[in-house]
């Protein structure tokens, strides 16, 4: 079994782009985990997703072997964490599982939002923070000011901090060696009832779930009878063993201090969440290890196939995927508008992308989505409350005493010039300010308040464009607080179309409804008869456009008697009208959707 | 003896090419028309053979088979009235005015012609020019005079809507020209900028009227026409009683007919085929192409109701042995709240602003 000293424990922290899978794909190269020909960009990621959007969505593990200067080998396990603010919780729990975590900062920008929220989050876990400074082969690279600001802003002693280039590989070799120095090995604790911490779990068709643990105390072997001690489930092991980067490789056990795998049959990631403990059946630990909690999905949208055939070819994908996504949830919804569909939850915006994408790309479905919506809790007159996540529920203004909606903590990092446009933009988003802290000359903390549903669409965006992407951000859910809400609906010819239905305060309903107005009238394509466009709160009309009739289209010749082409032609249109969406006898097209959606571009 | 049928001849050769035009057309010399009129002279007479049938309308379209010149097309006509054409057959010649010899219509009378379509467009010379046509509208009135002259009174003007910088002023002038000439038949397309032509490189420059004004244009010249007892009988055509063209109606009655020439269609014994573009490949003899059957009960009402008289509950009776169906008739009802069409006992036919979108008409009514 391996000796408890020589095994260290770690996570990489970084804000995006600041070289986290280049590091680390250095790493495993130095330790010959993978033979430089094997070696994908970016090894890690291994979602085409995460490669193309260069972000982690969801953390994985490696065991490397390292034969360090002192001459011993060690077995360093690196627990890769995702990088956004949606999987704060999976990220807390790959901290939860390390002695020690690899800050990086790159050379040029210095420390931004998520490098702070990651190292707040590390040092919450008690862990030794080994900073690296990156990205030195830049022209702009200043890594004596970055490590003074790391010094400045965070305390930690940054003097020997490695001044590396995960690209180039200069001086990588020093971060193993810090590793080995500064992060402590694992305590032994082999003789207490099993606790493993669960960090992450991935569904494989052929062994079933492969759970990733850390064991912090006593050991488990195949044959071991497992129960997760939140769900009470209990698996028989069929394996354990070590990750590598191209393999896993079985072993005997895992033991205290020991980062692995087990497998046991289990069918679906949700009979082995993230943050639960594992013990054994036959000598139960006492307590649970602290932390876990059940994730709950932030934003809501309904998900349609745009060809209603593909119902059932939807259900399957969303179930493959959750699968593996514990925090994606679903039900069958049904639209008037949009037919038969799913309302689905989701951990943040980003998350709703990623699942609308996969399902798109891996799954070859053509999906129509409704505007996103938070949770909120409606007061009844009644004394009732009641959690609407879906506009369609929203109940008659005249049942309700008031509302509440969900508010988030924000963090905007950014250079002090923008200051000006970043409160503008907040005030905008009906933000409170809380306070401004400089963290260095050129760099400043912003806390506001915000409301949940103020941030989910394009929050994002419309920072870094107002910052020319200097500007970075984070935000934790604070709460509820009481609002005014109203619900907008959208009638077309006289018909609502509950898909276009959204909730939102109601300082902002007079200026949204003439924006979706206008946009709808853009969108949707003359037809044979005039179409009223109405946005309505309740029975009262706020905003109003008209698409005119379409008077004419083509009246070409009949072309020497070819009747096929004419025929074609008219196909080829009834084809077109099968991809709009029919309310009553309106046909909107689905970019009329998308652009509701994306009302601020 | 089997029903006769319309025989189209295709003359892909044009003086010059109009900048609106993809049609299948080229410039050719002596040698190649020579060469192309005596092979269409072989085929009509193979296919009256093979056929064993006779037509009863002669169609020489194009192109611009006016360029044949008078001789080669009476040697078309002859042909065809040799092996094919019944007694009292029309025959129908499409004709630019430009280049004729001063006989050009007598030997066309004289052949058995007995109906010209002549290509006007515009009476107005500014938008002839920007069409690219190469004589003024007194080159027009001239042939139309020297038709008359020669007998031919059944004569055809085709008019189009929508033309760069065209005003409900100017398509005035134009509609005027052909009342003054008492031509009994108007043929009025709207402009489409077709892919790969001329116009299409320069369509953002061409002011051409927009939807709207286009529509009013559309519904201007039918009225005019209707006034002067030139009536709408189809989409685009309008004619004094008597004076419709027999056959372009075979194709709107979906009857059948046989086209020779590159990128002549045909629809003959339920099917449909077709020569190639291909002016060589044509007079190598090369097959035509198949181009699936025709002739069911979509296709007869997509055809039909480019009629004035539209879907007749009586005429799809008899050849279909059952009326119009009922899913078509729901289809139907909210179109005609709209004032689209008419649904009633006599069958379905659109109005003068259904016509202007029949192509989302026909895709909402029609059961591909």
């Amino acid at each position: 079994m391996q000796k408890k000293e020589y095994i260290r424990n770690f996570s990489i922290v970084a804000h995006i782009d600041h070289g986290k899978s280049t590091l680390a794909d250095r790493l495993l190269e130095l330790t010959d985990s993978v033979q430089k020909r094997d070696m994908e960009e970016q090894l890690l990621d291994n979602m085409d997703l995460e490669r193309e959007r260069g972000i982690t969505i969801k953390a994985h593990a490696v065991r490397l072997d390292y034969k360090a200067k002192d001459g011993a080998t060690y077995a360093l396990n690196l627990i890769d964490t995702p990088g956004h603010v949606d999987f704060n919780y999976e990220v807390s729990r790959s901290l939860a599982a390390c002695e020690g975590a690899v800050l990086i900062v790159d050379a040029s920008q210095g420390i931004e939002a998520q490098t702070l929220a990651n190292t707040y989050l590390a040092l919450d876990h008690d862990l030794e923070i080994v900073p690296v400074i990156n990205k030195i082969d830049l022209p702009a690279a200043d890594p004596e000011r970055v490590a003074k600001e790391v010094e400045d802003v965070i305390g930690i002693p940054c003097m020997d901090a490695p001044r590396v280039s995960a690209k180039t590989g200069e001086n990588v070799e020093q971060v193993l060696e810090e590793i080995v120095k500064l992060v402590p090995a694992p305590e032994n604790h082999d003789d207490a009832p099993l606790r493993a911490l669960i960090f992450d779990s991935v569904y494989d068709s052929y062994r079933g779930v492969i759970v990733y643990v850390r064991v912090m105390d006593g050991a488990i072997h195949p044959g071991d009878t497992m129960r997760m001690m939140a769900t009470g489930a209990e698996f028989t092991v069929v394996e354990t063993g070590y990750m590598r980067a191209t393999r896993m490789e079985p072993t005997e056990g895992l033991s205290s201090g020991e980062v692995g795998y087990i497998t046991a049959s289990i069918k679906t990631v949700s009979d082995a969440r993230v943050g639960d403990t594992v013990t054994l059946a036959s000598a139960p630990a006492a307590e649970p290890l602290p932390g876990y909690r059940k994730v709950n999905p932030m934003v809501f949208c309904g998900v349609y196939p745009a060809d209603g055939a593909d119902y059932e070819n939807l259900r399957e994908a969303l179930e493959k995927l959750r699968l593996n996504d514990a925090a994606l949830s679903f039900e069958p919804e049904t639209s008037g508008a949009l037919g038969f569909g799913f309302r689905c939850g989701f951990l943040g915006l980003l998350h709703l992308e990623i699942i609308q994408e996969r399902l798109e790309r891996e799954y070859d479905l053509d999906l129509v989505t409704t505007i996103p919506s938070v949770v909120y809790k409606i007061h009844l007159t009644d004394k009732s409350v009641v959690e609407i996540d879906n506009p369609c529920n929203y109940p008659d203004p005249a049942t309700i005493d008031y509302a509440e909606e969900p508010i988030v903590e924000a963090h905007i990092f950014s250079p002090p010039e923008y200051v000006g446009q970043i409160m503008d933009l907040c005030q905008d988003r009906r933000g409170t300010y809380k306070e401004m802290t400089y963290l260095a000359e050129d760099r400043v903390d912003i806390k506001y308040l915000l409301p949940l549903n103020e941030i989910i669409y394009d929050f994002f965006d419309a920072l870094k464009s107002r910052t020319r992407g200097y500007a970075s951000f984070d935000y934790e859910i604070q709460g509820y607080a009481r609002s005014q809400l109203v619900k907008l609906d959208v009638l077309l010819n006289g018909d609502a179309v509950d898909a276009l239905s959204f909730i939102i305060h109601a300082d902002k309903a007079y200026a949204r409804a003439r924006k979706i107005a206008e946009k709808l009238k853009e969108h949707i394509p003359r037809q044979m008869f005039e179409i009223p466009i109405q946005i309505a709160i309740g029975g009262k009309v706020i905003a109003r456009e008209t698409v005119k009739a379409m008077r004419k289209d083509v009246l070409a010749k009949c072309y020497g008697g070819d009747i096929t082409r004419k025929k074609k032609l008219l196909e080829k249109q009834k084809e077109g009208k099968k991809r709009m969406r029919r309310f009553g006898t309106v046909e909107v097209p689905q970019e009329a959707f998308m652009a509701v959606l994306k009302l601020d571009e | 003896m089997n029903v006769p049928i319309g025989l189209y001849l295709h003359i892909p050769f044009c003086r010059s090419k109009c900048p609106y035009c993809d049609f299948y057309s080229m410039r050719g010399n002596a040698a190649q028309t020579d060469a192309y009129v005596a092979a269409l002279c072989r085929k009509i007479s193979e296919s009256a053979e093979a056929l064993q049938c006779k037509a009863n309308t002669l169609y020489i379209g194009g192109g611009t088979p006016s360029a044949l010149g008078a001789k080669r097309l009476k040697t078309l006509v002859d042909q065809a009235k040799a092996d094919f054409l019944t007694d009292g057959a029309e025959i129908t010649v499409e004709c630019n005015p430009y280049g004729l010899s001063p006989d050009f219509f007598a030997v066309l009378a004289e052949a058995g012609v007995n109906r010209v379509s002549i290509g006007l467009q515009s009476a107005v010379d500014s938008e002839r020019r920007a069409l690219g046509r190469l004589s003024d509208a007194d080159g027009v009135r001239a042939a139309v005079l020297s038709a008359q002259r020669a007998g031919i009174a059944n004569i055809s003007l085709d008019v189009m809507l929508g033309i760069p910088r065209q005003t409900a002023q100017t398509l005035a002038e134009t509609l005027d020209f052909c009342l003054s000439l008492g031509v009994p038949h108007v043929s009025a397309y709207i402009l489409k900028i077709e892919a790969g032509t001329p116009f299409e490189k320069r369509r953002d420059t061409l002011s051409i009227p927009d939807d709207d004004q286009t529509a009013d244009l559309y519904l201007q010249l039918c009225e005019t026409l209707e006034q002067n007892g030139i009536l709408q009988y189809e989409i685009s055509n309008f004619a004094r009683p008597g004076y419709e063209s027999r056959h372009n109606l075979k194709y709107w009655h979906c009857e059948e007919y046989l086209g020779l020439g590159p990128s002549a269609h045909s629809f003959l014994n339920g099917r449909r085929f077709y020569y190639p573009r291909d002016l060589r490949g044509f007079l190598a003899g090369k097959p035509p192409v198949p181009d699936g059957t025709g002739g069911d009960f979509t296709e007869y009402a997509m055809l039909a109701l480019r009629l004035s008289e539209g879907l007749s509950e009586k005429n799809v009776q008899t050849r279909f042995g059952h009326g119009i169906p009922q899913a078509m008739r729901s289809r139907a009802a909210p179109l005609a709240a709209h004032g689209l069409l008419v649904s009633d006992e006599s069958g379905i036919r659109l109005t003068r602003t259904g016509f202007l979108v029949s192509n989302a008409v026909l895709a909402e009514l029609l059961d591909f």
